[in-house]
């Protein structure tokens, strides 16, 4: 009963902590631009703006598939929060990202949509073998795939699986659309593809895609915390430490071509995940 | 609800994103909307972003001659952006067609295709001016909303 309505609250507080979250990320990348940069309240503000916008759609399925997206956004918290099963979970995420792409696909008319859905089912490519890849090698040290028993794991989990934490940073970064890895739809003023996959949604369903991903940056930050589950202030050292390269590595490095990402980051990872499964194996 | 309804009124005066389309201007305005962005002007500051879609955009930025080639094209841009929206016309090509108004194959000012809330007058204008004239587009918004006193 006390996991259901942590979970609750998980679920109430998730899109404030991601909104600020956004909010101060917007504010340091200006500050390393030189810039002043908006108030930590501004994707507050772009969001409320969304949701008081005349609805615009080209078809029903965009309005579906939009709130199916922020609902296994939503789950995916829920679930996590919950302590339930790390395979679960991975396939909520999926069903969401898939749902995403859907609603992109079915626009057959926008060739930006069309190429941004195409691009972002390659990042789904690349994320997912990864993210399997780290959920494997937390149920290889804890021997299940609960989140209960990583958390109750005695030592931290970083001490065995440095490696797999580096590649799920490199997933960390793809799932959230940041430079290098934005490639299927970018924030602020790269617009190549005009926000590729979320090209046409418009007012407020753009505003739940973007009140979804909001979800998504906690979840993937809650992932990052259970490798540093025994204290609590080790684990916000380690995320705000990860969150910030996150930012630098989003303000040195420009858009790559998915060929790249796709060799890059699947040669990188499958390489450190490898390496660092054979050690735990050996050593276990 | 009338909660929401603040939240909502104030992330409009909050967040106008613009997009910013050229009807055939000689670069001028455009590259001095532009210089806006840069940490010179910061625009960004007042959470204005720049994006490329005008379905995601609430203010229109227009630039250079309207002529009888392009202004379905204006019209376009202007109907795929959601309720509530405004316009800024850019430059004396914008206001009026400028130096080319008349030309045989030239509209007119931005106001002959579509209704117009701020003009910002100059050859080229500067990105203060620019800036000054989307701070008075955001006064007519205010007056539509009924938030003045």
């Amino acid at each position: 009963m006390a996991d259901i309505i942590i979970a609750l609250i998980a679920v109430i507080l998730a899109p404030i902590v991601g909104g600020l979250i956004s909010g101060v990320d917007r504010k340091i990348t200006a500050r390393l631009q030189s810039r002043f940069g908006p108030p930590i309240l501004q994707p507050f503000y772009d969001v409320f703006k969304l949701l008081g916008k005349t609805p615009m759609v080209i078809n029903s399925w965009q309005v579906l598939c939009a709130y199916v997206y922020l609902a296994a956004s939503m789950l995916c918290v829920f679930l996590f929060f919950m302590q339930s099963d790390l395979l679960l979970i991975f396939f909520v995420l999926t069903i969401g990202a898939v749902f995403l792409v859907m609603g992109a696909l079915s626009t057959p008319n926008s060739p930006y949509s069309q190429i941004g859905a195409q691009r972002e089912l390659m990042q789904m490519l690349t994320y997912e073998p990864l993210l399997i890849l780290v959920f494997v090698a937390i149920a290889m040290v804890t021997g299940s795939f609960k989140v209960s028993d990583a958390l109750a794991y005695p030592k931290p989990l970083l001490t065995q699986l440095p490696l797999i934490f580096i590649v799920l940073g490199y997933a960390l970064t793809i799932k959230l659309r940041k430079s290098p890895f934005d490639i299927s739809a970018s924030h602020h003023a790269h617009q190549e593809i005009v926000r590729g996959v979320l090209t046409e949604y418009s007012g407020p369903f753009l505003a739940l895609i973007e009140i979804a991903h909001w979800y998504e940056v906690i979840f993937v930050l809650a992932l990052c915390g259970l490798f540093w589950a025994t204290n609590l202030f080790g684990m916000l050292v380690l995320l705000v430490i990860t969150y910030f390269l996150e930012i630098i590595v989003d303000n040195v490095s420009a858009r790559m071509t998915w060929r790249w990402m796709l060799k890059g980051a699947l040669s990188v990872g499958l390489v450190l995940s490898f390496i660092n499964i054979v050690w735990v194996y050996t050593a276990g | 609800m009338s909660i929401l309804n603040n939240w909502i009124n104030k992330g409009r005066l909050k967040s106008p994103w613009v997009v910013h389309f050229d009807c055939g201007s000689c670069n001028g305005c455009d590259i001095e909307v532009l210089a806006c962005l840069t940490p010179m002007y910061d625009i960004e500051r007042f959470g204005i972003i720049n994006v490329g879609n005008p379905k995601h955009a609430d203010v229109l930025l227009v630039t250079g001659t309207v002529n009888h080639r392009n202004k379905h094209v204006l019209k376009n841009i202007y109907d795929q952006m959601p309720d509530p929206k405004a316009v800024i016309a850019i430059g004396a090509c914008g206001l009026s067609g400028g130096v080319f108004r008349d030309a045989y194959n030239v509209v007119g000012g931005v106001d002959k295709v579509i209704p117009v809330t701020a003009y910002v007058p100059g050859c080229p204008p500067k990105p203060e001016a620019i800036i000054d004239g989307v701070v008075t587009a955001l006064e007519e918004v205010k007056k539509v909303l009924g938030l003045t006193a």
